[in-house]
């Protein structure tokens, strides 16, 4: 027996809406199967995942501190990854944002006013996107391969983060920890309802920046050109798009928001540059951004789905002793059903019995 | 009808997963920064909480959360614990000391204990760390005492001041027998990358170092110095088998003894804060077998371990000269430990530039 | 001296290259796994706990080889079957693979591994200065070798080379003439996965006889660099890897001297010496379009 794809007519609107749907049923179950083998109750393990952290107001807001990066990351990337610009360098242009937005509370701390925290935000979209113009500018100048480039210069931005912190930015009064001094109050990010917990508005970021993305590609010409310089080079450069300006385009929106995350984090949820500032959110974003289907709005859903099941997978380590790799290899396993469901938007799946199959090849083969 | 659903759907959960560890007297609680199978650092502190639970039997109810990132994952999880019924938190790692000060502020009934840090913001928040620098001038003694080449290779982490004061300790152990020892630092810029332990270990051997010791946490150096025929300290566990014929020592981190200890405390209600940086006389640093060297080394080695085990002796005693000429401490003066904690120059005779 | 830094050079390159020749076959047929990293550690995992249940190496490099290529069945049959984004798929495929490798590793750690051992030849082993270096080295480092020569072979001078390429660079043509696209792209991914896992088994045999959680540590993602790196050419992987790992290890090198350049920066030279290089081995636009198979990471399905 074998599959075949039968490409449909037209975009499944049935499964589009409900291919997500049918992803997560399969990943809880084969969830279960996984934490049966592992001699756990699979229906507590799963409530421990997904219900658990929903069930008080801080893990709310912890839910949203977790998701904010992950969504300014993705929708950023979301725009790259349409009009096929391979940025798998979100990672560091979250770190280059981080460290240039920290220069005025790092470098200036006897500088405080209420400018303090816009001009932050706005110099670390800046290094973001510098940093991420970088693989931009390889790319279009000397064709270079941006997957490459970008990750490369992840590992770069760690090592200098790294090299700041230790050196020309160290904490005067930290006894010479790795660290930045602590920033001033007026250059925190104040939290959106500090009574009840510490969801900053790094999470109001994220949710206009989607919204405004998703405008973007929905209704302006803009938008039009990344998809179209997407789809099919050629076809843009005949309706007069410019390829090298949509890479520049892209890799800048990108750098940008992941900057703008990267600060974000920083300012908000840290309150010093340290060695370490980012989990890996510029990988996970990625997966955020497949998982939203490179639909900003879906990417909200997406980036809430996936703090979860990190939050979950915290509160199955502690409740009933799951280790932490069933957290990775569970989002792996969610991403993979996730993308393979997609298929039946575009595709329908048709089983062919072995027979047939060699008949088709034999004809094939004539 | 939504919110009815799920809300009903959580009390059945509460009911039926609520009731399991009831018996149990006090919940104790861990932050670890790596994975416990690291077989190094956070490891160590997994032996801890299995010390304590196999002291306290049923008494004692454990959780512990591995590889938490240091930044904003690290308050989540130190508050979740201390949300969860957990009486006292063992945060684990440097970086959790501002995220463990600030839940701790929240939750004053709760007792925080934080590792390697120097914040007491609360009065229920306690630090704790260990004097491993003892066992690193333990390892110089030897060294310099086994060494031919007369030069050992220091494969470190991070310039922070414990790796600082342990490579400073570690000469100040060999010129105390061998005045014109020298010592060759590579910084491997990570904790924890087998492989790139490995390359560290054979570029040092290869520039003609016949000691490895390493402020590293995988026995991936172990394995090379095996290899190349040269000896090897382990670091924070008991790396022998990795090396039966190349280990001299191992300097193993034994967190247990402090861990039964506070625990206890607050079991007794006795528990205050405190900063305790326990060394050899405390037991929570203890010296692997002495192994593969001359009898002559290895009574060396027990004759200054007892010495500092006593406390009778100090590993920073002057006369001591730093790296740039310049007179640290006096014949007979003992360094501060505030000094110590923000170690930030060498020695003289270290074969290094420190970042600045 | 000379000889120990090359050898250790050597050692660094080789599960560099192994990932890496198998990744250019498979981004030759057309097909982009990110999933290496996750690949290699499997291999490493399985290499290390199979070598450790039979006491041979060998084995374990058998079986590393098997899991490999089964692993990325799953990249294959995701991404081939059912046509899902290959970028978004193989970093699915690192993410399960770092997670169930630590699964399947949580009793293995902390216990010594099997070594595999050097090869000896009397006489020319013991030859000065560049016996070790040449007739002196584990058997896999003489693998690498193999393996890229035959690949080489393989792409450029057989017919079935040919059909692979001819798939990467147009799938549509291809199976306009009859290939069959999909079977081919589906063995090339599992020679990219079976490598892989070769690879992974060198780390946790060879390299560092251990294992540990994440022992790949990013080698994954630099075998894809260079691939790249190599402008899809066998030689120049061979070329790359050792470059890679001679600035990895001159690092170290420097730093023992104690130059006294802050070690973030040293640390940071091989990526920055791969960018440098990637630059000027693409500025040549001619030269990497000829190369770059052009339907690399393009979906494929069959009209029927």
């Amino acid at each position: 027996m074998r599959i075949e794809l039968v490409k449909r007519p037209e975009r499944s609107q049935l499964f589009a809406a409900f291919s997500p749907f049918i992803a997560l049923g399969l990943t809880l179950i084969a969830g279960a199967i996984m934490f049966t083998v592992l001699g756990k109750d699979p229906v507590e393990a799963l409530y421990y995942y997904f219900i658990d952290p929903l069930r008080e107001v801080w893990s709310l807001h912890e839910l949203a501190v977790k998701a904010a990066p992950l969504i300014l990351i993705a929708v950023g990337l979301s725009i790259c990854f349409l009009s096929n610009n391979w940025n798998i360098g979100a990672e560091g242009q979250f770190i280059m944002g981080a460290i240039a937005g920290s220069i005025l509370p790092v470098m200036f701390p006897e500088f405080q006013s209420w400018i303090v925290l816009p001009l932050m935000l706005l110099m670390g979209i800046a290094g973001g996107a510098a940093y991420g113009a970088i693989p931009a500018y390889l790319k279009v100048r000397f064709n270079t391969n941006e997957i490459l480039t970008s990750l490369m210069l992840v590992y770069v931005a760690q090592l200098f983060l790294d090299w700041m912190v230790r050196g020309p930015w160290r904490n005067p009064e930290g006894m010479n920890f790795p660290e930045t001094r602590t920033f001033s109050p007026s250059a925190v990010l104040p939290e959106i309802w500090s009574a009840s917990g510490r969801a900053n508005w790094g999470f109001v970021f994220a949710i206009v920046a989607a919204v405004a993305l998703w405008f973007m590609l929905s209704r302006t010409l803009r938008g039009f050109e990344v998809q179209v310089l997407g789809q099919s080079p050629r076809a843009g450069k005949f309706a007069g798009f410019s390829q090298s300006r949509m890479v520049f385009f892209a890799f800048l929106v990108a750098g940008g928001l992941a900057g703008l995350a990267g600060i974000s984090e920083v300012s908000g949820a840290i309150g010093q540059l340290r060695p370490t500032i980012s989990p890996g959110y510029g990988f996970a974003a990625i997966i955020v951004a497949f998982l939203g289907r490179l639909n900003p709005l879906g990417i909200i859903a997406a980036g809430l789905v996936l703090a979860l099941s990190y939050l979950g997978g915290e509160a199955a380590q502690i409740s009933i002793g799951v280790s932490d790799k069933v957290v990775r290899a569970f989002q792996g396993m969610l991403l993979f059903f996730v993308l393979a469901c997609d298929t039946l938007i575009l595709y329908r799946v048709r089983f062919v019995g072995s027979s047939a199959a060699k008949t088709v090849e034999a004809t094939q083969n004539v | 009808m939504k919110k009815t659903i799920l809300s009903l759907a959580a009390a059945a959960a509460v009911m039926s997963f609520g009731t399991m560890a009831a018996e149990a007297k006090v919940k104790a609680c861990w932050v670890y920064v790596g994975p416990i199978g690291d077989f190094g650092y956070s490891y160590q502190h997994h032996q801890g909480l299995l010390q304590a639970k196999e002291k306290f039997g049923d008494e004692l109810e454990t959780a512990y959360l591995e590889s938490v990132p240091e930044g904003a994952d690290a308050e989540r999880a130190i508050e979740r614990f201390a949300r969860s019924g957990c009486n006292i938190i063992f945060a684990t790692s440097f970086g959790f000391m501002d995220p463990t000060n600030k839940v701790a502020g929240k939750f004053p009934d709760v007792k925080f204990e934080h590792a390697t840090g120097y914040k007491r913001e609360h009065p229920n928040v306690a630090t704790y760390n260990s004097k491993f620098h003892e066992g690193r001038y333990v390892q110089g003694v030897i060294a310099a005492k086994e060494s031919k080449a007369g030069v050992a290779g220091y494969i470190a982490s991070f310039p922070i001041p414990e790796v600082v004061m342990g490579i400073n300790a570690f000469m100040l152990g060999a010129q105390s027998v061998n005045p014109d020892f020298k010592v060759k630092v590579v910084w491997a810029n990570t904790w924890f990358d087998a492989g790139k332990e490995a390359d560290a270990a054979k570029a040092l051997i290869d520039q003609g170092v016949d000691i490895i010791t390493q402020h590293t946490d995988s026995t991936a150096p172990m394995q090379v110095a095996t290899e190349r025929g040269i000896k090897a300290f382990g670091q924070a566990s008991d790396m022998i088998k990795f090396g039966p014929t190349t280990q001299l020592t191992s300097i193993v981190d034994d967190w247990g003894p402090y861990y039964i200890e506070r625990i206890q405390e607050v079991v007794d209600g006795t528990w205050k804060q405190s900063d305790i940086w326990g060394g050899m006389k405390e037991g929570h640093v203890v010296m692997a077998a002495y192994a593969n060297m001359s009898d002559e080394a290895k009574k060396l080695a027990e004759e200054t371990e007892a010495k500092i085990k006593s406390g009778a002796f100090n590993p920073f005693t002057g006369p001591v000269t730093k790296q740039d000429g310049t007179e640290w401490l006096k014949a007979g003066e003992v360094a501060e430990d505030g000094v110590l904690l923000g170690m930030n120059f060498y020695v003289k005779g270290v074969d290094d530039k420190l970042p600045q | 001296m000379f000889e120990g830094i090359l050898i250790t050079i050597a050692t660094a390159a080789t599960p560099l290259l192994i990932a890496s020749v198998g990744e250019l076959v498979v981004e030759r047929s057309g097909v982009l796994n990110l999933g290496v990293e996750g690949m290699m550690v499997m291999g490493a995992v399985t290499g290390f706990g199979v070598a450790l249940a039979t006491g041979s190496p060998w084995l374990g490099v058998l079986a590393a080889i098997i899991v490999g290529a089964l692993f990325s069945l799953l990249f294959g049959f995701l991404t081939l079957t059912l046509v899902t984004n290959q970028v978004a798929t193989g970093l699915a495929l690192t993410l399960l693979g770092l997670g169930l490798s630590g699964m399947l590793g949580e009793s293995f750690v902390g216990q010594p591994g099997v070594k595999m051992d050097y090869i000896y030849i009397p006489v020319l082993t013991d030859l000065p200065l560049v016996g070790k270096l040449f007739f002196g080295q584990d058997p896999l480092f003489y693998v690498s070798l193999l393996l890229t020569a035959g690949v080489a072979y393989f792409l450029f001078r057989t017919r079935a080379g040919l059909t692979l390429r001819s798939i990467g660079d147009n799938h549509t043509s291809a199976h306009a003439l009859g290939i069959n696209v999909i079977g081919i792209r589906y063995l090339a991914v599992m020679f990219g996965g079976a490598c892989a896992g070769l690879a992974g088994a060198y780390l946790s045999l060879v390299y560092t006889p251990q294992w540990i959680e994440n022992m790949t540590a990013g080698r994954g993602w630099i075998a894809l660099a260079l691939v790249v790196f190599a402008s899809w050419r066998p030689w120049r992987v061979l070329a790359g890897a050792y470059l890679f790992g001679a600035v990895s290890i001159g690092q170290l090198h420097a730093q023992a001297l104690g130059i006294g350049v802050p070690s973030q920066l040293l640390s940071s030279l091989p990526y920055l010496a791969t960018i440098v290089v990637l630059v000027l081995i693409s500025r040549n636009r001619r030269l990497t379009m000829v190369n770059t198979p052009a339907s690399l990471g393009r979906p494929f399905v069959p009209d029927r």
